[in-house]
């Protein structure tokens, strides 16, 4: 056998080797008072990943805490694998998002397939069967060879994954800018669905229980991913390849089915993936949840690879692998029933009452540390924060209103902006129909699945305007949960909670951490205003190449209820004559616009307003009048401001066309990205109702004319046919993507 | 009428086509896991679509060699109803109870979107409920849909009148926009478009219901003359 020589503890200490490891000194300082002596290797690789900031939020936590977790229906708020909520008759949702950035910047396809992977172990280990997938990519601009590499490369994982294992990937956002080019986002969520008498907890409950392995072997593939994910990406991260690991959709489909019917089985106690850190997470974090202690002999863990050590094995982050406790001499039955779907299950330990996690391998103790100390005790640092000089400059600025020659030109061009433009050369690839649930697929406002059986639905979106959060990191963080609510309202749905998933840079940097703090204290004013709590999320910080950080980018995944079918609606014009009605103000905001990209290539001044309170008001009338069935169509009006949003609710088919009038200056009636507006059509018949219902400005008229055009002062300012701007924005993606450089 | 659902490792559209038929069709509609040794009992075969054993050699290459496929083999020769689907469609071309093969789609990537079919045979037992020349809107989702066939077993399909189904906007290469074949007995049709996700019109087309219709009344006709 080939014997691997590993530095001793005495060589850790003085050459410093744990630094390696991403452990500081007085980290490694903190562990041997833990345990009284010099950790081993082992032992440092499972500290050193326990107490990155990926496991540990370490970071963080002093922000996390600030968020509201709490609310009537909430079942299960941060700290199991996904956040569960009551949507009544015994029945739940269970959603989570998580981030595969760092992975995805390095190995594109693989990054997003495992990040998509990972997910949806999250949920499936509550217990649920997961019913949809959703995302939220950030790339640079759509031009160099590398980004659209990353972007194809990206979306083809999503889909290869998602398709495969057969979750329909119901919506998302894709954003194109600069601040991205080296370090893609790529955070994905997954929706369940849980009858409330089968929610399990990862919980390693019952002395001399049995700890049991399920699923996929565990290779060499993804060591120290996760403190891999805790730091920034060099020139260098290239090396980094094979701490990104390699998706198996069709072994997760497996796995999937096989916990599902495991979760019928009373023999289980408790389940948690092994994701992030793998053996080591799960089995740390599964005592220390139950106030007791694990055991595992390394001989019997299903091994990929030959001679693998203690230390490969704990922080390999081989995917689709599950850790599972179940009452002891019930193994059996286990193993039966993974057989069926030809997995191994392999008892390899037991529950003990000493909170320690103990490994055993070729015969001898290789690890004996407290498991608290590993999921528990990571230190906690309250970094110093700073208001970047950019803000106060920022703030100072006085309104402008970017110049415009011609209006329809302007629409046109705005429209095909990648981010604007049509994703169907993106969600094309995913199958958003498997199931055959989706009742509203993607490109609307939010994405509407059904519950089988029910009159109910799940409406749900993804959403975060990352030039706001830069301007103004509090506003933008109380504007990314606004939209979000907005486009679940838009939908028919009542919004319920959100998850969220904290991408920013580097937190040891002053200006990057008082990002972190004001978004997190919009984040936090939004979600108790509107009563969505966060019941969990993740934090991606390091987002940084070569020095310089993304766009502090807060992704909102938000899930609402339809309480029935006949509810749901889109944000497409129905049918000629419909009154076409706008919500909200206009004011003349350009900050972090569309528009003041496009005419000045950056962005500047101040966010737009949000009053969170005037923002719920609107949002419940809105629900209102659309339960009360007198709304046809129901779009917010975000990028790009009310041309666009009147462009998008024109293209559908039929030939609909629309006369608006407008008043006031143009440029901002039509392009300005002012807060807390909505565009509504509504039957002629229920025009009183619905004035009554909804303080809106009736401002035009449903047509047949397939064109748009708009009247200030009696006098067309704007006219386009629809097919023309149709082909606009659908075709600039594709476009884009042919080009050659 | 009972069907089968023939469920493989890696079947991921089993639940939709077990709901189209007894949710909207209100047969009788059983799963059968791919080990099963008899589909005596059942009168039409479902083989749905999914990633049977991952596809990652070639799509349906090794569920061809399932232990059910026998069975699949007898219940064709005895003349029942044998319909693929997606993934369910290639595998009866592996298997060899249709002629032709599957490449990637032209543009190589996954494909997911409603699209429009013309109904070119309405005599077999898969379309009665259809107009000839019908146009219907069914969605496609897969990655390997272009179909391709030699010279020769084309003339034979055209001749034979074997091809049930053909795209209006051809989204995948596929040879003479072919979007579904029937064998030359008549009794098993393979096709890429998924006729189980278009059976309600909340999820945006019930065209597909009319398939399974006509699947019935076909056997309903041939069982009660016999009785």
């Amino acid at each position: 056998m080939l014997l691997k020589l590993e530095p001793n503890p005495e060589q850790i200490k003085t050459e410093k080797l744990y630094q390696q490891m991403g452990l500081s000194d007085d980290e490694f300082a903190m562990i041997e008072n833990i345990l009284g002596r010099t950790p081993n290797w082992t032992e440092t690789g499972l500290f050193s990943v326990m107490w990155s900031e990926h496991c540990s939020y370490k970071n963080s936590k002093p922000v996390l805490k600030k968020f509201p977790t709490t609310g009537e229906r909430v079942l299960q708020g941060p700290g199991e694998g996904a956040g569960i909520v009551d949507i009544g008759d015994q029945q739940a949702v269970v959603f989570k998002i998580e981030s595969h950035n760092h992975p995805s910047a390095i190995e594109p396809y693989q990054g997003a397939a495992t990040g998509v992977g990972g997910i949806i172990r999250d949920v499936f280990s509550m217990g649920a069967r997961p019913i949809a997938l959703l995302n939220s990519l950030r790339f640079g601009e759509l031009e160099s060879p590398r980004v659209k590499y990353l972007f194809k490369e990206v979306v083809a994982g999503i889909a290869g994954y998602g398709n495969c294992i057969g979750i329909p990937t119901v919506g998302g956002e894709v954003q194109f800018d600069s601040s991205y080019e080296g370090n893609p986002l790529v955070n994905a969520m997954c929706v369940g669905l849980i009858d409330h008498k089968d929610i399990k907890k990862g919980q390693a409950h019952g002395v001399g229980n049995t700890v049991m392995y399920v699923g996929a072997k565990t290779g060499r593939d993804g060591i120290h991913g996760a403190t891999f994910a805790s730091e920034e990406l060099t020139e260098q991260s290239d090396k980094d390849r094979p701490a990104v690991q390699v998706g198996d959709p069709f072994m997760e489909k497996l796995l999937l089915e096989a916990c599902l019917e495991l979760v019928q089985s009373d023999a289980l106690v408790g389940i948690q993936d092994m994701g992030a850190a793998g053996l080591t997470s799960s089995s740390a974090e599964m005592a220390s949840k139950a106030g007791m202690g694990i055991e595992m002999n390394l001989d019997l863990v299903p091994q990929r690879e030959t001679g693998m050590t203690a230390y490969e094995m704990m922080l390999s982050e081989s995917q689709e692998r599950m850790l599972i406790v179940v009452k002891k001499g019930r193994e059996q039955e286990i193993v039966d029933l993974f057989n069926k779907y030809n997995l191994e299950a392999v008892a390899i330990g037991k529950v003990t009452d000493d909170k320690r996690l103990r490994l055993i391998h070729n015969g001898e103790i290789v690890a004996d540390v407290p498991v608290d100390a590993l999921a528990e005790d990571a230190p906690v640092y309250h970094k110093p924060s700073k208001e970047p000089a950019y803000f106060a400059e920022f703030q100072g600025m006085k309104p402008e209103i970017p110049q415009v020659d011609d209006l329809k030109d302007t629409l046109l061009k705005l429209l095909s902006q990648p981010t604007i433009a049509s994703k169907e050369w993106v969600y094309e690839q995913y199958d958003y129909m498997v199931r055959t649930n989706t009742v509203v697929a993607p490109g609307s406002d939010a994405s509407v699945v059904r519950i089988r059986g029910t009159r109910k639905a799940l409406a749900m979106t993804t959403d975060c305007n990352s030039r706001y959060v830069y301007l103004d990191p509090e506003t933008g963080g109380k504007i990314a949960v606004a939209e979000a609510a907005r486009n679940i309202v838009c939908s028919g749905a009542e919004p319920l909670a959100i998850t969220d998933n904290l991408n920013f840079g580097n937190p040891e940097k002053p200006e990057v951490f008082w990002q972190i703090e004001k978004a997190a204290d919009g984040i936090s004013e939004a979600c108790r205003v509107l009563d969505t709590p966060v019941i969990g999320g993740n934090v991606s910080l390091y987002n940084e190449t070569s020095g310089t950080a993304i766009y502090p980018t807060p992704v909102i995944g938000m899930v609402g209820l339809v309480t029935d079918l006949d509810h749901i609606t889109t944000q497409h014009f129905k049918q000629k004559g419909d009154l076409i009605y706008l919500v909200g103000e206009t004011k003349d905001e350009f900050g972090g616009s569309e528009l003041q990209k496009l005419v000045h290539g950056r962005i500047f001044g101040k966010a737009p307003e949000l009053n969170i309170q005037l923002e719920k008001e609107r949002q419940s009338q809105i629900l209102t009048a659309i339960r009360a069935g007198v709304v046809q169509s129901a779009h917010d009006v975000s990028e790009g401001g009310l041309g666009t949003a009147l462009a998008e609710c024109l293209f559908t088919e039929g030939g609909l066309g629309a006369e608006v009038n407008i008043t006031g200056n143009p440029v901002s009636a039509l392009f300005s990205e002012t807060q807390s507006r909505f565009l509504l059509s509504v039957k002629r018949e229920h025009q009183a109702e619905f004035e009554s219902l909804v303080d809106a400005k009736l401002i035009g008229e449903v047509n047949e004319s397939g064109t748009l055009r708009v009247m200030a002062d009696n006098q067309p300012v704007l006219e386009a046919s629809v097919e023309e701007l149709k082909a606009a924005w659908k075709g600039a993606i594709p476009c884009l993507l042919k080009s050659r450089d | 009428m009972k069907f089968a659902v023939i469920v493989f490792p890696g079947s991921n559209c089993d639940i939709d086509m077990y709901h189209a038929i007894k949710d909207e069709l209100g047969e009788e509609v059983e799963y059968v896991w791919h080990d099963t040794e008899s589909l005596e009992e059942y009168d039409g075969i479902l083989l749905p679509g999914g990633f049977s054993y991952g596809d990652y050699l070639r799509s349906g290459a090794i569920a061809r060699f399932s232990r059910v496929m026998q069975e699949v083999v007898k219940a064709a020769n005895d003349g029942k109803p044998v319909l693929g689907v997606c993934n369910g469609f290639q595998i009866l071309l592996e298997s060899g109870l249709l002629p032709g093969a599957m490449r990637r789609n032209e543009s190589l990537s996954f494909i997911c979107k409603p699209v429009q079919l013309k109904v070119e045979n309405n005599q077999t037992m898969f379309t009665g409920e259809y107009e000839l020349g019908q146009t219907i809107t069914i969605p496609v989702a897969h990655g390997e849909g272009n179909y391709y066939c030699d010279k020769d077993t084309l003339a034979r399909l055209k001749a034979n009148n074997q091809i049930v189904f053909t795209y209006e906007q051809n989204p995948n290469g596929s040879l003479e926009n072919i979007a579904g074949i029937i064998n030359e007995k008549g009794n098993v049709l393979g096709m890429m478009p998924h006729p189980e996700r278009a059976v309600d019109e909340l999820l945006g087309s019930a065209d597909g219901l009319k398939m399974f219709q006509s699947i019935v009344k076909t056997w309903r006709e041939a069982h009660v003359v016999k009785a």
